[in-house]
Parts: structure tokens; C-alpha cells; sequence
């Protein structure tokens, strides 16, 4: 029977299962598929705390959300057309967030009785009328899948486990996927394990081709590939992107990069990922706590190394007086807060974006630090090499801003050329830098640069620049210890001064508004970035008139943006939080913006927000 | 240098640090910061001592680097004509890991306190010492809070009077010996402020070894526990309660030599007669901490017997050694990492 197939330009498709079902390798091979092929494309991986909750239980459901289309796309999307849910844990956890008429593929063999029971359902919903709005195809994937592995020398359990591979080997034949990638990442997987290998395989080619001649589904469907701007592209988590960009720092500032971290999701996958490079010179240092994980940074800093910790936000509480530290004495220092739902433990593998205060304020004393933030997985790359730039141009530890959602979620990312990445190359002092009074040559750890107001690196083992540095008060120039209120007043001015001064060294406030007449603003920074562009995106289709802008830094704002505020009528800042950023600008600007907050610990859904939005326009217009 | 573990090559942890020729004096290490800890702190002779014997090392001053944390101790790196950092209370161990582990040349020393490191930062001490860090700490144990003015410490002995604990601390001490042997030190040792030979004696033991070394100095605070280790100090009484360890040398002890240890029941030492042919002969060198762990246990809050001198000396691969090992190994099967390689791995493609 030759099927129908279907161009559509985009999909959302959300693979379901239990934490042991294998859900995000699935929804991990599906999204290289579909970045092959050349669909733009965004993910979010969801998934519990615990790494094996009760089976079958709704704690224990874990999710891999995927967006694709034939065109530029900036988020994982709000509702799935496409549920896979491999249980009735996977069916009531996510049946909430489908539209009607979405299609939901339901592994009937992982219904039965006791499984219903486990998570209240009375009935079979399979069965009844409940789904009725939807186009439900009841499939029994685990049976299916054991029986396609029959001949195959292995045990039952092991056949069932193969049970993810069938799926996604129905749903790349449903969405026109290529398939070698994943039969090459499967023997490369199981290379040691040549039955499994084979055995997953099968399953995979199973599952492909139970999907053409099924007559389960009638259409198969075509997402043709998105003209995204010339170059080569490869799929990038947030957390990996970060890893690459602090490699490349290292290798651009000719500083050796030392990462000293404390295991805490989600942010060991940077630790993970740079333990694996050591033949860049990496350093790696998995330390006995948080604290030491800052510590051994900033010693490496202070030895002309590039310091680097990496945590979430129980992990910046525990490290503030060290940055404090960092701040006092001056020396580099970055510190990456891959955010999730706080406080306390909150729920660690869920996003937030509420350190920003934390960031900007959490330390004792005046200490005001650099804050750089990361709008989308790929972007963190970029950010990343910002916040050396700044932290070893300035001498400043810099805290960079991340979360779960950039962390674990990915897109297509076109490759810079090597030529094109930033010089960060630093140079150490190797001089005296004063006279006294009797003409002998010193140095001043603390003579400042006049035009950033750095003092002067001086790492151990350079001759003639013996100093001591210290968390107490320093005199200006030399740096001894002084308890001169006069001095120690200067020196507060002159080190929040440096830091106000670097607004000077970012690029102004870019403002996307069409028509250049628009009343409302939207504002946000960090990872709104992709729902907040989708929702202006669609307040536009509808011919409102609305302008955007993304802040890159956080502190300090960039010198325009008090007259970009200035500007508009309204100002609308959605925030993954109770109004963080909003605070910030009421008291820094004197201007009344208007809140959008959400701290459901998932990404912003961009129809809710262009709702927003579209309220705003429409008072800003009477 | 008879106390030294015969394990131990002359200056064995300043391998990779580079040396001079040129002639050094104490002068050359002293810094221009007048020093100002109270009149007849045991601090000063500390410094004294250390600032004499650190000619003898002929390490370039740039190439020295000392740390520390909070507390009176603290203040030793501003004194120093070298490179120095004063850091956070309890956090000089871990600061100093970071520094050690990325730049072998560098001599790092950790100076903290009994507050310091034993309470706030026990927990990078023992870690550091574990890891086997390639840093020399110097614990200064006056057995009291000094800079915060005269709370009990964590070595306090109990039932102590203090300004925190008007009617008595409950607390039972920590022994530094026994903790650090018990986080698995490499070198373990116990000098006293006042006696400059042993204490040069003991760190320069300290320097022979690479790897961590841990260096506790009985030190007197003369405002807040004054004569706090009188009895090991006075003439009357100092021959009978210390006990110097010697590597290879019988441990006898008294005026006369008339006493030692040996072999008690349960693994600990216990004393004997000087001339008892079971008398231990002292080796720091033994793998097993064991027996460094029994010595350790001989002191007590009375003093009744006070090893001191270097109690282990067993010398294993360093941590920054290992982590510097790992990258060569890695770099000479993979080859030196390529940018392009890197950020082109995994799946590609391109658009036109």
C-alpha cells in the first residue's frame, strides 16, 4: 500500500516513559536524526531528581520534549502534537499539557490493571471515552519488540529493554528521519556487547518497519529542512557549549584552564565533559565540597591559571565569601550558576532564574561582581567567552548565568571558525610599576590601570613582584594593610567603579522593533530569550505593533538601557522568577516596567506569554 | 639530620621548584610590614625560626608562596617577603590545593591555627592531606581562639574557662596528630615554639618530603592561655613528658634516658624501662600508620608523655604529580587536543 505522506512545517513531538524506559537516549537520537536531516530544532529533556523512582509510578516519569520545523524556530514549543507514552504513568503526567487532536501512541502492553491502579486510573483510558478528543494509536511496542527478538540469544528482559529502540525506529519512519546515525551510534554504543548490539538494531529496523505497513498510520509525515544561514552545524547542549567555551578560552587567553567543582545537578555534566579533555591541558578537580571547589579556583587564578567553578545555586550560597574574596583581592575568577528551582534544594532538575539577585547582591560587604547571561544552549559558547574576557581583562571574578533549561536542553549551532574566535590573550606584569621617594623601583599590586581601573597580575614566580594579598583592607596603590577610613572609602568607590566602568566595554542595548514605532517593549535576559522571541513572533503575525530586546549583562547594564526603557510606554519583563530583573531596573532607573512571572520550573510557554503581550499592547493602546 | 625518615632524598618536595646559588640571609625574607602580634606571642619565634631556616632551601623568594586563613596565625604571610595570600577563615588548604596542583614550581606553604583549620576548616585539612597535595601546613595550636579573643578551640582541654565558656567548655578535644594520621597524612610531625633547633629540625623534615605535609607547633598565646605548654617547657618537668622521636633511634625518654615505649596490649605503646630490650626503635618510614597513630595517642591533656618530632614520613605519588601524569599520558596517546576537532566531534552537517 503506498501511503500518504504529509508536508507539515513543524512538529513537537514528547517521548514518555519511565525513568528506566531510556526516554532521553531515545529523544536524544531522534533529535540527531532530525539535526542530520536539517531541521532547525530545540529540545527540553525533563526528568526526575531521583535516578530510579518507583516504576511505573508518576514521580517517576521522564520526558524529552522536541521541536522541529522547516523553518528558524525558538522553542521547545508549549504543546506537543506528538505524546509517546510508554506507560499510563507517561499517559497522566503529560495528558494535561496536549492539545486536542494531538496523537498519542500508547504501548498498550505496559497497560494493564495494576499499572492503571499504580496511578488512579479506574479504567483503561485506552479504552474508554476519555481520549476521545485525541487520535490515540494503541500499540503494543514491548510485546512487538520481544517478538521481533525472538531469535535473538537473549533474555526476555533484555529484549523488553530494547523497547525504546522500536519507537523510535515507528517514529522515524512516521517523520521521515534517516536512520543511519542511530544504527552507527548503537554499534558504537554496544561495540563490546556485539548480541545487544544487534538485538537493538533489529528493534530499531522493527519498529521502521512496523510503521509502513501498519495500518495504524495512513499519512506519514515530511518536515522539510529549514534554510538556517550557511555554515556547518552540529546539535549542542547548553552545558556542552559551556565546556567548549572554556576550552577555547583557555587556548585563546593562553591561560591553563583549572575547573575545580562540586558534583550538584544540573551542572556535572561540565565537570564530566571537561574531565575528558585532558589533552588540552585541562585540569580538572573534583573537590571535597562547594567551597573548595571556589577555593582551589581562585588559587589556580592566583597562580596565573584560569579559575573555574562550576555549580547551581546551593552552591553559589555556600561559595559567596570566597567571591567575595575574589572581589577584594582582585584576581580573575569564573563561577558558572547553572540555576534550577530553588530555594534549598527546590527541585534540582527543574529551571529557574532566581539567583539573579543572588548573583548581583549575595555577598557580604560591597561587592559588586560582573554578571554575564546565556540566552539559548548554544549561546552559553558565547557567554561563556564574554565572562573570561571580562574576569581576566578586569581582574574580577565574573558570574555567569545558565539554568537547567540551556543546561540540558539543545540546537543546532553553527561551528565558528577557529580564525573567528576572540583573542583573550593576557599579559601577566613582569615589572616594577612605582618609584619611591628614594628612586627605588617597587610594585604596586594595586596601581590601577587608568582606563579600566585593573591592577596589575603578578603571578608567583615572577621576580622582584613578591606581594601579599588578603581579604583585608588594602591601601591604595601598595596594597599593605590599611584601616584609613578615608582609604577604605576610596577603595569601595574605586572597585564598584571598575565594575560600572565595564558598561563602557559592551556593546549597547539592541532593540528589535520592525516598524520603529512600537509603544510596548518586552525585556528579558537568560534563557526567556527563545519563549519571549516566539511570543513576540506571534503578537506580530496578529498585527500588534511590539519592540524586543534581550539583556546579554546584567551587571552592568549596558549604557543605553535606561534611554531604551525611556522610550516606550511599557515595559514588559518576563522572568523565571518573582520579578528579579524588574527590581533591578525600578530601583536603577526609576521606571515602573511591568511584570511577567512564572516559576513552574519549566521553560516560559511562549501562547501564554504572547497573550500577555497582547493584553499590554492593547492597554498601552487605549 | 637524625630525625629525618631515611625515605625521604634532601629537599625531595622541592623537585620541580628552581633553586639558587645566590646567597640568601633570614633578612632576605623578612617583608617591610611591621609585625604586630602581642609581646611575647609564640608566633614570633616561629617566624624567626622559619625566616632562618629558609636559606638553607635556596628557593628563589618569588618562588615561595605562603597561606593562610584567619586568626593570629594568619597574619604570617604579610611578614614574609615572598609571594602570600591571606585568605577565609579555614579555607587556605583548599585554596592552596588549587595553587600547588597548577604550578609545580612553586613551594607552597599553608600556615593556619587550631580554629582554622581543625574547626572551620577541618574538613579542607583532612581532604588535603588525604589527596597527599604536594603543600606543607603549618598548624600553629595554641589551644585557644586568640584574634576573636578567647574562646575554647577545638583543642582546647575540657572543662576550660573561657570567655565563651564561663563555667567550663563540654567539648572533647581533637588530637591534630591522631586526626591527620586518620585522614591518611603522609607526613605527620609536632615541634614547640620555643625550641628553634627542633622546629628547624622538623621542617626541614617537612621539605625532604613530597607530598602533603602536616607540622603541628605547640604555640603559647600569652593573653588568652598563657603557659598553656608549661609543662613541657620547664626545665623540671620537660625530660620527663616529651618524647623525641628519632627515625632509626631506640624511644627513650627522662633525664636519664631511664624510661621509653614499648608494644602494649590492644596495639598502643605504653611505657618501660629505658634499658627494657622490648624498647621501640622510632620508624616514621612504616607504611601502615599504625603504629604512628599509637605514638600519636600518648599525649594527652596533662602532657603525661608528648611525642614530638616527626611521627610518619611515608611518602606516596602526589596528587599534583598524578594529575600532571594523567594529562601527559592522555596527550601522548590522543595527541595535543585540536580546537577545530573538538567543536566539530559528533554528528555534523553542513548548509550551503
Amino acid at each position: 500500500m503506498q501511503k500518504q505522506i504529509q508536508q507539515i512545517d513543524r512538529v513537537i513531538i514528547r517521548f514518555a516513559g519511565d525513568s528506566g524506559d531510556g526516554m532521553q537516549l531515545t529523544g536524544d537520537r531522534f533529535t540527531s536524526e532530525t539535526a542530520a536531516f536539517g531541521n532547525d530544532l530545540s529540545t527540553l529533556p525533563n526528568f526526575p531528581a531521583e535516578i530510579r523512582a518507583p516504576a511505573g509510578t508518576l514521580p517517576g516519569v521522564s520526558s524529552f520534549q522536541l521541536h522541529f520545523a522547516d523553518h528558524d524556530i525558538m522553542t521547545p514549543g508549549d504543546a506537543p502534537n506528538v505524546l509517546v507514552a510508554m506507560n499510563p504513568a507517561a499517559l497522566k503526567a503529560n495528558i494535561a499539557d496536549l492539545p486536542r487532536g494531538a496523537d498519542i501512541i500508547a504501548n498498550t502492553d505496559e497497560f494493564t490493571k495494576r499499572n492503571l491502579n499504580k496511578v488512579g486510573y479506574l479504567d483503561n483510558p485506552l479504552e474508554d471515552e476519555s481520549l476521545a478528543d485525541y487520535r490515540v494509536h494503541p500499540i503494543p511496542l514491548t510485546s512487538m519488540t520481544v517478538k521481533a527478538l525472538e531469535d535473538f540469544d537473549i533474555s526476555k528482559k533484555d529484549a523488553e529493554r530494547a523497547k525504546n529502540m522500536f519507537a523510535l525506529g515507528m517514529l522515524s519512519w512516521l517523520y521521515h528521519r534517516p536512520t543511519d546515525g542511530t544504527i552507527r551510534f548503537l554499534e558504537r554504543k554496544f561495540a563490546s556487547k556485539p548480541v545487544i548490539m544487534n538485538a537493538n538494531v533489529a528493534a530499531f529496523k522493527a519498529g521502521w518497519n512496523y510503521g509502513e505497513t501498519t495500518e495504524e498510520f495512513s499519512v506519514s509525515y515530511e518536515v522539510k529542512p529549514a534554510a538556517l544561514p550557511p555554515g556547518l552545524y552540529r546539535n549542542i547542549s547548553g552545558n556542552l557549549a559551556l565546556a567548549y567555551g572554556l576550552i577555547v578560552a583557555s587556548r585563546s587567553s593562553g591561560l591553563s584552564l583549572f575547573l575545580a567543582s562540586y558534583p550538584i545537578t544540573p551542572a556535572s555534566d561540565i565537570l564530566h565533559e571537561l574531565s575528558r579533555h585532558k589533552r588540552f591541558g585541562v585540569q580538572t578537580f573534583q573537590a571535597e565540597d562547594e567551597i573548595a571547589g571556589v577555593g582551589a579556583a581562585l588559587g589556580a587564578s592566583f597562580g596565573g591559571g584560569l579559575g573555574v567553578t562550576t555549580t547551581s545555586g546551593p552552591g553559589i550560597s555556600l561559595k559567596s565569601e570566597t567571591v567575595g574574596l575574589a572581589v577584594s583581592v582582585e584576581l580573575p575568577l569564573i563561577i558558572c550558576d547553572i540555576q534550577r528551582a530553588g530555594p534549598s534544594t527546590g527541585m534540582p532538575t527543574k529551571a529557574e532564574q532566581a539567583d539573579l539577585l543572588l548573583a548581583m547582591f549575595g555577598r557580604h560587604g560591597e561587592a559588586p561582581v560582573p554578571i554575564v547571561a546565556a540566552r539559548s544552549p548554544s549561546d552559553c559558547f558565547d557567554a561563556v567567552l564574554e565572562a573570561v574576557r571580562l574576569a581576566t581583562k578586569y581582574r574580577t571574578p565574573v558570574l555567569l548565568l545558565s539554568d537547567c533549561y540551556l543546561a540540558n536542553g539543545s540546537e543546532p549551532w553553527r561551528i565558528p571558525e577557529i580564525d573567528s574566535l576572540p583573542d583573550l590573550q593576557v599579559e601577566f606584569a613582569s615589572e616594577h610599576n612605582h618609584t619611591d621617594e628614594d628612586g627605588t623601583p617597587q610594585f604596586w599590586p594595586f596601581q590601577r590601570d587608568p582606563e579600566t581601573l585593573a591592577r596589575p597580575w603578578a603571578v608567583p614566580g615572577t621576580p622582584g613582584l613578591e606581594h601579599r594579598i588578603g581579604g583585608l583592607e588594602k591601601a591604595d596603590g601598595h596594597g599593605n594593610i590599611s584601616y584609613d577610613p578615608d582609604n577604605h572609602d576610596l577603595m569601595v568607590r574605586l572597585r564598584q567603579a571598575k565594575i560600572d566602568g565595564i558598561a563602557r566595554d559592551i556593546p549597547p542595548l539592541e532593540v528589535d522593533d520592525p516598524d520603529g514605532d512600537a509603544r510596548v517593549l518586552v525585556l528579558g535576559w537568560g534563557s526567556t530569550y527563545g519563549p519571549i522571541g516566539a511570543a513576540v513572533r506571534r503578537v506580530r503575525r496578529n498585527g500588534a505593533k511590539v519592540a524586543q530586546a534581550h539583556l546579554r549583562h546584567l551587571n552592568p547594564f549596558p549604557t543605553n538601557t535606561g534611554e531604551v526603557l525611556r522610550r516606550y510606554d511599557t515595559v514588559l519583563v518576563p522572568e523565571m522568577n518573582l520579578g528579579q530583573l524588574s527590581l533591578l531596573l525600578r530601583a536603577r532607573f526609576l521606571i515602573d516596567v511591568i511584570g511577567y512571572n512564572r516559576v513552574r520550573g519549566l521553560p516560559l510557554k511562549a501562547t501564554e506569554l504572547a497573550g500577555a503581550i497582547q493584553d499590554v499592547v492593547d492597554s498601552a493602546r487605549t | 639530620m637524625t630525625e629525618t625518615a631515611n625515605t625521604n632524598q634532601p629537599f625531595a618536595g622541592l623537585e620541580l621548584v628552581p633553586r639558587t646559588d645566590a646567597k640568601q640571609t633570614a633578612k632576605d625574607f623578612k617583608s617591610d610590614q611591621e609585625v604586630r602580634w602581642c609581646p611575647g606571642c609564640g608566633d614570633y619565634a616561629i617566624l624567626a625560626a622559619f625566616q632562618n631556616f629558609l636559606p638553607e632551601l635556596g628557593v628563589p623568594r618569588e618562588n615561595l608562596v605562603i597561606i593562610s586563613g584567619i586568626g593570629c596565625a594568619a597574619r604570617f604571610p604579610y611578614y614574609m617577603d615572598t609571594y602570600g595570600f591571606h585568605s577565609i577563615h579555614g579555607r587556605a588548604p583548599a585554596i592552596a590545593t588549587g595553587l600547588a596542583a597548577s604550578r609545580p614550581d612553586l613551594s607552597v606553604w599553608v600556615v593556619t591555627g587550631d580554629g582554622d583549620g581543625l574547626s572551620i576548616g577541618g574538613n579542607h585539612l583532612i581532604h588535603a592531606l588525604r589527596r597527599n597535595v604536594n603543600i606543607k601546613i603549618l598548624l600553629f595550636n595554641n589551644r585557644i581562639y586568640g584574634l576573636t579573643k578567647g574562646q575554647y578551640s577545638p583543642t582546647s582541654e575540657r572543662g576550660k574557662i573561657t570567655s565563651s565558656t564561663p563555667v567550663g567548655s563540654l567539648d572533647y578535644p581533637f588530637n591534630p596528630i591522631s586526626l591527620a594520621l586518620g585522614a591518611g597524612a603522609t607526613f605527620v610531625a609536632r615541634t614547640i615554639d620555643s625550641d628553634r633547633k627542633h622546629f628547624t629540625e622538623v621542617v626541614r623534615a617537612a621539605t625532604d618530603h613530597n607530598g602533603a605535609a602536616f607540622v603541628e607547633i605547640y604555640q603559647n598565646c600569652p593573653i588568652y592561655n598563657d603557659d598553656a605548654f608549661e609543662p613541657l617547657k620547664s626545665p623540671q618537668s620537660r625530660d620527663d613528658r616529651l618524647v623525641r622521636l628519632r627515625h632509626g633511634e631506640p624511644i627513650r625518654y627522662g633525664a636519664e634516658e631511664e624510661k621509653g615505649l614499648r608494644l602494649g596490649k590492644y596495639g598502643g605503646l605504653e611505657e618501660c624501662a629505658g634499658d627494657d630490650e622490648g624498647v621501640v626503635v622510632h620508624d616514621a618510614s612504616v607504611e601502615d600508620p599504625s603504629y604512628a597513630f599509637a605514638l600519636s595517642r600518648l599525649d594527652n591533656e596533662e602532657f603525661t608523655h608528648t611525642p614530638i618530632g616527626v611521627f610518619r614520613a611515608a611518602p606516596r605519588t602526589t596528587y599534583d604529580q598524578l594529575m600532571r601524569e594523567q594529562i601527559e599520558e592522555v596527550t601522548r596517546k590522543q595527541g595535543e587536543g585540536d580546537l577545530e576537532t573538538l567543536l566539530t566531534s559528533g554528528d555534523t552537517w553542513r548548509i550551503t
